[in-house]
């Protein structure tokens, strides 16, 4: 989709234009440990889950307790803490709600996100202070929708994953409220919402964060003839299936940012810290680079390179440019392993001696060829030399998870920067 | 007792004197411009004829504009919500708040029922949509009978249920069957049957079939079986649910001609005659066992199964 430029987002600056207004990067976290991550890797905005209420009811959920040191964590970057309330309540999840609400509100989370009115009229009721965002289970994909949940007193509204970037760009111009869409990570193929496979295949309700991902099954295609039913597939092709492409909309930030949107979200909060920091600051440099100079702006292929090294599945933009193609689905292919893999944490570096002090995350030995990167860093590559253990004993390999080791390394790292590995 | 309306839902205008008088005392119709999984496709002159039909019967009619809307769409309702409040409509029924906006400014009177299928699942958010003009909540299909009864005590709108048909279990945007066959290389293929509405996806590890079939709201599958409770509507009955739904997709006309016949007997049973509806509650499933075509089993749906999340 072209880019319109938007005066209303930007100003002039020594004769050279700058967008004022940045859109919020918002990434999930399933764990404090990837709350951290999130935040130090440049996302404005984390959103969790909490112990109910949520979609994800297998992810990593917070407790009140953590929920609060992940705002306090937070607020020290200016970032601020979401909380997931999107299920589609039964009758037995009433009760309950108002002290739920009221403990989010006391941990001091900034807003929750939600599909259900009972939640939105509890919340308002209750927790006065908390924002309410409408979730994308609500498939919001027009703007007089939009307009509708605006007089309802909303303060944001997720977009449904079907909405085009037209649709977006009008539906920014006719209402003024706050627009979030997803621009990264994994998605239904169905209107969130209106799924209800793995109701009827697993006794899961998936309205309750209960999906069994059933849509990624395969399935034989038949139809129903007069004289019995008929295949509708040959031996050699693969099953009927509706995976779809992970969504990736990294070279549409610029047309984003132009149409005003105010909150772009990465989509995961079962993924680990490596795919978070890696994709987290992919996107902060493409926004950072973008508002800063949007006419010199240049798209850079290594930040898709970058993204390639945490990925499971092949990607595509989905509807941001209409019908998504029968390209955009997965036959046959059940993901991929990402090229490369986490290997280590930095915890410290002695710029003295030029040792890093790392945590194993995966196994790696002498002469391997591994890559650093982090927020304070440009990413480098370098060989592994020697390795020791805490107490300076020379090792084989980095054998054990989360075994601390020492080594030499060529340019400085911080702590919390990563180290990964190609894989072979 | 009170008796439950009989909704069912028409596949051709010529099916409405039959249905009348097999008992039906409402109806269902649209068009799939504007409206979600329907027997039959009625155009605006349908629906008029239809109207005039049902009044003539003394029944209602009720015109589905539940789609889920992108802008394009959401600009042309208010030429036809105004439409069906001309035609003399009785109701109209929407998911998506638009309508609501749409029908505020063009039919202010107009009924209205409020129907997202799935996500219809407690009594507050029935009187949400309540509060905000709707007279009607359509309950979503994956509720246990305990739960669809104590939403019937707490709410403050009328309550419509399914007791008989397929179910939607999933509706994507995107052309699912034909880009499976855009990736098999056979693109005609979806093209010559998309109006035939006969394909199944089969589920080989539960051994289910679930009928398929795509339109110009994307892709829709349907449950393996139909739900049936002609021999379980007691308790619904006394809970005071105000309609019960039959639903006829992808069945024949005179299939549900036959349906309609027999849930009208047993709800009159059920209401004047409770103890005897009781001690005949099989004969019930048994006459509708008779007339059920061999690829769609007969079960309870989720009145009677648990689900965990
Ligand atoms: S089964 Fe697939 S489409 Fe359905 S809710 Fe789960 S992920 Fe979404």
């Amino acid at each position: 989709m072209t880019v319109t430029v938007n005066d209303a987002i930007s100003t002039i600056v020594n004769g050279k234009r700058v967008i004022t207004k940045k859109p919020e990067l918002l990434a999930p976290a399933g764990t404090l440990e990837k709350l951290k991550i999130a935040v130090h890797y440049g996302a404005d905005a984390v959103y969790i889950g909490g112990q109910e209420y949520g979609l994800r009811s297998n992810a990593g959920n917070f407790t009140f307790e953590e929920m609060k040191e992940g705002v306090e964590f937070a607020k020290q970057y200016g970032a601020k803490i979401y909380v997931t309330t999107n299920i589609y309540a039964h009758n037995e999840n009433i009760d309950g709600l108002e002290d739920y609400l009221r403990g989010l509100e006391e941990a001091g989370v900034a807003g929750i996100i939600v599909a259900d009115p009972l939640i939105i009229e509890t919340c308002r009721k209750v927790a006065p202070n908390v924002e309410v965002h409408l979730s994308t289970q609500q498939s919001l994909s027009n703007w007089r929708a939009v307009q509708y949940w605006k007089e309802e007193g909303l303060h944001r509204v997720v977009l449904a994953r079907e909405t085009t970037g037209e649709e977006m760009r009008k539906i920014k111009e006719k209402v003024d409220i706050e627009i979030e869409t997803f621009i990264h990570g994994a998605m239904c193929i169905a209107y969130s919402g209106r799924c209800v496979l793995s109701n009827h295949m697993t006794a899961r309700d998936s309205n309750r964060g209960g999906c069994c991902q059933s849509c990624r099954w395969d399935y034989d295609l038949y139809s129903l003839e007069e004289n019995g039913e008929q295949a509708l597939f040959s031996e050699e092709d693969a099953p009927f299936a509706m995976s779809p492409k992970d969504l990736r909309l990294v070279e549409s930030l610029p047309s984003m940012i132009e149409m005003g949107i105010d909150s772009l979200k990465i989509e995961g909060r079962m993924k680990s810290i490596h795919y978070i920091a890696t994709v987290v600051s992919v996107y902060r440099k493409v926004i950072d680079s973008y508002c800063a100079d949007p006419e010199s702006f240049e798209f850079k292929q290594e930040w898709l390179d970058e993204l390639e090294k945490c990925a499971n599945r092949p990607a595509a933009p989905a509807f941001f440019e209409g019908m998504p193609s029968a390209d955009e689905q997965l036959f046959g292919v059940h993901g991929k392993k990402a090229s490369h893999d986490f290997v280590g944490l930095v915890l410290d570096y002695d710029n003295e001696t030029g040792m890093v002090t790392l945590q194993q995350r995966n196994f790696f030995r002498p002469g391997d060829e591994v890559e650093f990167f982090g927020p304070e860093i440009e990413g480098f590559t370098q060989k592994v030399e020697t390795i020791w253990d805490e107490k300076g004993n020379e090792l084989d390999a980095a054998r054990h998870p989360l075994q601390v080791v020492r080594f030499k390394v060529e340019q400085p790292v911080y702590p919390n920067n990563m180290m990964r590995k190609e894989l072979a | 007792m009170k008796k439950p309306e009989l909704l069912v839902t028409p596949h051709r205008v010529e099916d409405l004197l039959p249905l009348s008088e097999a008992g039906a005392d409402a109806f269902v119709v649209g068009e799939q411009r504007y409206g979600l999984r329907l027997a039959g496709e009625f155009n605006r002159e349908d629906v008029k004829k239809a109207v005039e039909l049902a009044h003539s019967k003394g029944k209602k009619l009720y015109v589905a504009v539940n789609a889920i809307f992108h802008n394009d769409k959401a600009e042309e309702l208010d030429d036809y919500i105004a439409f069906v409040q001309d035609a003399g409509a009785d109701a109209i029924i929407f998911g998506d708040p638009a309508v609501l906006m749409a029908a505020r400014s063009v039919a202010p009177n107009m009924p209205l029922h409020w129907s997202t299928e799935t996500t219809a699942t407690n009594y507050f958010t029935c009187n949400y949509w309540g509060k905000r003009g709707a007279v009607r909540a359509v309950l979503s299909r994956e509720l246990s009978m305990e739960a669809v009864i104590e939403i019937t005590e707490q709410a403050e709108v009328a309550i419509e249920v399914q007791v008989h048909g397929m179910t939607c279990m999933f509706q994507s945007k995107r052309p699912l069957l034909g880009h499976y066959f855009e990736y098999q290389g056979k693109v005609m293929e979806i093209e010559n049957r998309k109006e035939a509405k006969n394909m199944l996806l089969h589920d080989p590890e539960r051994n289910n079939k679930y009928p398929i079939f795509e339109d110009e709201n994307g892709t829709h599958i349907m449950s393996p079986n139909d739900i049936c409770i002609i021999d379980e509507l007691g308790e619904l009955v006394e809970a005071g649910v105000d309609s019960f739904k039959v639903d006829g997709i992808l069945h024949s006309p005179e299939y549900l001609v036959e349906v309609t016949r027999l849930y009208r007997q047993a709800i009159n049973l059920c209401a004047e005659n409770p103890e005897e509806y009781e001690d005949t509650k099989e004969e019930w499933l048994e006459r509708i066992e008779a007339i059920q075509p061999a690829h769609r089993p007969l079960d309870t749906g989720f009145f009677f199964k648990e689900t965990v999340y």
